[in-house]
Parts: structure tokens; sequence; C-alpha cells
């Protein structure tokens, strides 16, 4: 294996942001029994990237970040609509709402990119994440990090300061919804908060890890760490542990195999969750 | 294009959307349409795993190794949920990442090895119903009727695990056996549905047309016919809509058609959509107005009233002057209440049918007490709602039951006018 160079020490610190971001609103995802919304919202959030792809300079502008919450509200809201307005099942307006902003958003690729490389559905599905570190910032002939890597960075110090900030609130609505609402706490604000920063957090690791993959990053080190502890603040701990773990390991990993990265990353707490299940479930077993 | 090419295209499409419609109205009725998305992403290893083995691309062979991977993911699903404290939704998004990154890896190793072209496997997770051929419109025949033909074969049990797997349990059928063939049949319309419009949007080819039939229908046959029938529709019109422009990826635009199908219906199929239901509440409103506008006229009549004007009714009930205004206009018109002189009454028709609802009313206060044993102070609310739902047969089985009870339980005659009879 070849030394790790500085190039992928900026490439492991992206991954590293991406998945706290990931565990922290993966565990409230998990706890409100909203896994699938979060999953429909990662695919849904598309024909905002693609908008604002076609509106401003490459990928890194703000108005990927306005497009995209406005996608992620807009999709909550929609399926929503379904299943409260309409009666249709939730499954179904989950499964329905995303797929058809997912098309919609392909169909604006091909109306529009004619060949122009930047954005295909490859790069949708997929991610690169060994190629993150091509956009250096550079300042002084001292590397800066990168531009992915200022992007994220302020989006994890946000949702960090953000749940510590509103821990109560995020964690009375992770476990009673009606009791929340019922000592007057706004649920709805909690709730669509909680989809906008999904969506900007999935925005912003589109280009690394790609809208399936990031799923993984957002629901396994929780559900591994919910296997191992029920309470809140360990929960966090627990997930944001295997998290870094799981980016270290899954990256060497893919470096020694010469793989994708992010698909191995996700592989690897695959794996983690899957040990864990095993020997949890045995012991539940055991207890029987 | 050239004109086979066209009909190939639609042909494919057409074929893809009726076997996903017919498996995925099961998926659909169980509430496990979401398991298509997870088992639609979790196919990808089983293609590239196949591929590696057998060194080709043939669509059978890859159907097959796809096939079992949709077999593992959803037993993953299944495991994960019953063995540990997870919900369902997590369990899903588990399998699906995971095999989906496995997948990936796998892919990378294929596009590294010297003779590999991750070509035809790419098409299973974008499509390419733009480049179907022969092969794969008779390998989609061949899926089509297999399924149809398992679906008729097996209808009477797939039937009841529709609507229960207690209930089929019950009925002595072997639930965990048809579930699997049904498992193995959405496994396979998956891996063959993946060829024509993509990894991603296949789930909602298994939902839609089964969600727009399960609005239309209620048998299950019928929706089964209409789903097949859906399905193919959004197939070719999606393909047709997608030739409008050159490199149009197809998946997306069956979908959309799919999707604006689905909201037309969910608002206005009959019966069951968004509108006849508000209509439905509307005219139940007016009609519970107009029985309560009587019921209070005659209250007060009771109490031997004779001057009721308007002020004497909104006295002994609160009512909103709009709806009052509307209830008594239609009551007019219907010739069950008069105007004389700012003076209110009843006609002839307007006492029968007025002593009817307070009848009702009384009977069922009666019954409560008397065959439910509850208080007398607990009966009143139900009675205003019950009032305006029994109908004649029951009116006639309660009173037959109470023996035709003279006085309710808060002493108060209940009138029988004519209907001793």
């Amino acid at each position: 294996m070849e030394m790790l160079s500085s190039n992928d020490g900026l490439n492991i610190i992206l991954a590293l942001l991406i998945s706290w971001s990931c565990s922290i609103l993966g565990v409230f995802l998990m706890l409100r029994k909203m896994v699938m919304v979060g999953d429909a919202i990662t695919h849904s959030v598309l024909p905002g990237v693609v908008i604002a792809y076609l509106m401003g300079s490459g990928g890194e502008n703000y108005i990927v970040l306005l497009g995209a919450a406005f996608f992620g509200v807009l999709t909550t809201v929609i399926i929503d609509f379904l299943f409260r307005k309409l009666k249709l099942q939730e499954d179904a307006s989950i499964g329905l709402t995303f797929t058809w902003l997912f098309a919609v958003g392909v169909v604006l690729i091909a109306f529009f990119s004619d060949g122009n490389a930047d954005i295909d559905q490859e790069c949708v599905l997929f991610g690169e994440l060994g190629l993150s570190f091509m956009d250096k910032i550079i300042w002084n002939g001292y590397v800066l990090g990168t531009k992915s890597i200022w992007m994220i960075g302020p989006m994890f110090l946000l949702i960090l300061i953000l749940v510590i900030k509103g821990f109560k609130g995020f964690q009375i609505i992770s476990f009673q919804t009606d009791y929340a609402a019922s000592k007057g706490i706004k649920v709805n604000k909690w709730h669509y908060l909680l989809m906008i920063l999904v969506s900007l957090v999935t925005v912003l690791s589109f280009e690394s890890v790609g809208a399936i993959l990031v799923v993984g990053f957002l629901i396994l080190p929780p559900a591994t760490a919910y296997l191992l502890s029920s309470r809140l603040i360990r929960i966090h701990f627990i997930s944001i542990g295997l998290a870094t773990a799981g980016v270290l390991i899954g990256y060497l990993l893919a470096q020694w195999f010469d793989v994708s990265i992010s698909p191995m990353i996700v592989l690897t707490l695959g794996f983690v969750f899957f040990l864990t299940f095993v020997i949890k479930m045995q012991n539940t077993k055991h207890l029987k | 294009m050239t004109y086979s090419l066209l009909l190939y295209i639609l042909l494919g499409l057409g074929l893809v959307g009726a076997m996903s419609g017919a498996v995925g109205t099961f998926a659909f009725l169980k509430k496990r349409t979401l398991v298509g998305d997870a088992v639609s992403h979790s196919i990808l290893p089983g293609l590239v795993i196949g591929y590696l083995l057998m060194g080709t691309k043939d669509p059978y062979v890859l159907i097959l190794s796809g096939t079992i991977f949709g077999l593992i993911s959803i037993r993953s699903i299944d495991l994960i949920h019953q063995k540990s404290k997870l919900s369902i939704d997590t369990a899903i998004a588990i399998v699906t990442t995971v095999y989906f990154a496995l997948g990936s890896v796998l892919l990378s190793v294929v596009a590294k090895s010297p003779n590999g072209s991750q070509a035809g496997l790419k098409d299973f997770l974008f499509g390419k119903a733009a480049t179907l051929t022969e092969n794969d419109i008779v390998a989609f025949a061949i899926v089509f009727v297999l399924v149809i033909i398992t679906l008729i074969v097996l209808f009477k049990p797939f039937q009841s695990i529709a609507f229960s797997a207690d209930f089929a349990g019950g009925q002595g059928w072997k639930v965990k056996r048809f579930e699997f063939i049904l498992a193995v049949l959405t496994s396979i319309v998956i891996t063959t549905g993946l060829q024509a419009v993509g990894v991603v949007l296949m789930s909602a080819l298994l939902i839609g047309p089964g969600a727009i039939a399960r609005y239309w229908t209620n048998s299950l046959k019928k929706m089964l016919l209409l789903s097949v029938v859906v399905g193919a529709f959004s197939g070719i019109a999606g393909g047709l809509l997608s030739l409008s422009k050159d490199n149009m990826p197809t998946g997306p635009w069956v979908i959309i058609v799919l999707f604006t199908a689905t909201i037309l219906t969910l608002l206005f199929a009959p019966k069951k959509g968004w509108l006849a239901i508000q209509s439905r509440n509307r005219l139940n409103k007016k009609q519970m107005a107009e029985e309560n506008l009587l019921k209070t006229i005659e209250q007060l009549r009771e109490k031997g009233n004779n001057k009721i004007t308007f002020q004497s009714i909104l006295d002994q009930r609160r009512l909103e002057a709009a709806v009052f205004d509307r209830a008594f206009s239609a009551l007019s018109k219907k010739g069950m209440v008069k105007i004389n002189d700012q003076i209110i009454s009843l006609t002839e028709l307007g006492v029968a049918e007025a002593q009817r609802i307070v009848r009702l009313h009384r009977l069922w206060e009666m019954y409560l007490t008397a065959r439910l044993n509850f208080k007398n102070d607990h009966i009143h609310g139900t009675a205003e709602t019950i009032e305006h739902l029994i109908t004649a047969d029951l009116e006639k089985v309660l009173m037959e039951e109470l023996n035709f009870p003279s006085e309710d339980p808060h002493q108060k005659p209940i009138p029988y006018g004519n209907a001793k009879q």
C-alpha cells in the first residue's frame, strides 16, 4: 500500500465531517421513525441541485443549498399532503414522492445538460470521495483545506450548535411527539428544522458520497449505537465514535484493495452493524 | 429511429409496467412497497457477482443472480426487524445501503479487471429502454407470462395473504411458503424491470399502479387487472414522451406519467377520491343540520311553546346563522316547515320527521341504559350522533327489542306517531 498523502488527509477530513453531521441527524431520524422520509429527501433534493447547477457556476454555491432546503421541505410537505389529505397509505406516499422528484431531476438534467459533463445521473448515485482533494484552497502556499471541507465544516458546526442549544426540543420530539405537542412544544418547527438540515447535508455530500450511500452514513452508526444503548446522549457519542472508526477503516481498506471509497466506508459501517447485531441477537436469545 | 426499435422500446416498457403492476398490487396491499425499493438497490451485488462468476451479461443469468440477492435482502430486512429493537424503516434503510455499497465496491473491482466493462451492468442502474433488443423483449415476455400464470394459479392463497397473513394461516394456507413465492416473483420482476427504468425509479412502478387501482375498485381481481393495464399504459406513455428529445432517459418519464395519474386518481376517483369524500361530507353535514333544526322545533313544541320564532330556536340550540338559514330554506322547500308572521310551525310531514329523530334519540338512550348499563348522564352525547345514522330497519329492531317503551331514561315521552304499525 502506498503511504497516505496529504490529499488522503483532506479526503478523510471531508468524510469525517460528513459522517459526523449525518450521525447526529440520523439518530433523530431513526428515533422519530422517519428514516424513510430522510431516505426520500436524499433523492428528491435532486431537482434543486440541478436547477442550481443550471443557474449558477459549478457545484458549491449557496443557491444549491437554498434549492436543496426548498426541495427537502417540499418533499415532506408533499408526503404529508398525500398521506393526510388524500389518504394514500404512508409507504406509498413516500415511495411515489421521492421517485417522482428524482425523475423530475433526471429529466431536467437530460433537457438542459446537453453533453455537459458537470452533472450526470451517475455522479448523483455514486459520488467520488477520492477526487474531493481536487478543489484545494491554497493561500500563500499553504493548503487551507478544500472547498468541500469549507462547505460541510460550517454545516457540521451549525448542526452541533443547533442540537446542543435545542437538545431538549429534539429529545422530546424524538421520543414522544404527542407529549411534546401537549407541552406546547412546536413539533413542526423541530420537524422541519431536522428535514432542512438533512437536505443540506445530503446536498453537501452529493459529490463525495452520492444520494444512496449518504443514507448509509445517516442510519448505520445510529442504528448500531441504538443496539448498544437506549440513552440519547450515549447513542450520540457511540454513533459518532462508530462513524469515525468506519470512515478511517473504510478509507484504508479502499486504498488497500483499490476500490471506491465511500461504498467501502458504508460497507465497513455495515459490517460493524452486522457484528453488533449478531452479538446482540444471541444475547437476547440467551436471555429468553 | 427505426420503426422496429420504437416498437421494442414501447413493448418492453409496456411489459415491465404490466408485470410490476401485477406484483406491486400485493406489495401495496401489504403496505410493503418500500421493501421493493430496498430490493431494487440490493440486487446490484447480485448482478455483479453473476457477471463475475459466469463472465457473461446474458439477461437470464443476471435475472437469476439478481433475484437471489433480492431474496437475501428481503430476508435480511425481516431478520433485523424481528431480532432487534430497530423499526422496519431502519431495517430497510440499512439493507438498502449496505447491499448497494457492496455492489458499488464490486463494480469498481470489475472496472479495474482487464476485460471488465461495466456497460451492461450500468444498464441495470439507470435503465436502457432506448437500447432494448429482441432478446430482452423475449426475456421480458417470458417473465411476464411466468408471473401472470403464477398469480392466476395461486390466486386464492395470495388473496388471503394480501387480506391478512393471520387470516390466511387460519384458513390453513402455508403462509411462509406463499410469502416466499411472492418474494421470488417480486425480486424477478424488479430485476427485470431495472433494465427499463433503473434502480431508483423501479419502486415507483411497483407502487403506482396498485395505488391507482385500489381507488377504483374493492375487488382484488379487478384491482389486479386494472393495475396491469395502468402499469402497461404508463410504461408506453412514458416511452412515447421520452422520445420528445434525443438521449432522453425513459424511466423518469414513466414515473412522471404514473405520478400524475396517481394524483388525478386520488383527487377524482369515485367514492374514494378526495372530491367524492368532500362532497359526501358536505351532504352529511347538511342532512344533520336539517335534522337538528327539526328536532329543536319539536322540542320547543313539546314544551308547549306555540309561538316559535327564529330567536326561540336559537335560544334552545346554538346554531350558526348561515347553517341555520340554509337548513331552514331546505326544509321549507321540502314542505316540512312553514313560517307565518315570524311564527314557525311544522307541517304534518315535518312533525312526522321531527318525531322520528326525537324517537331515535330517545330509543337509543333507552337502549344504552337498559341493555348496556350506561349511566343516565353518559348517554346524550352518543345519542346526538347516532340519531342521524339509524336506518328504518334498525329502528324497527330497536323498538321491538325494547318493547316500545313510552319514556326515555330522562322520563321524556317517546313519540311514536305512526311508527308502531
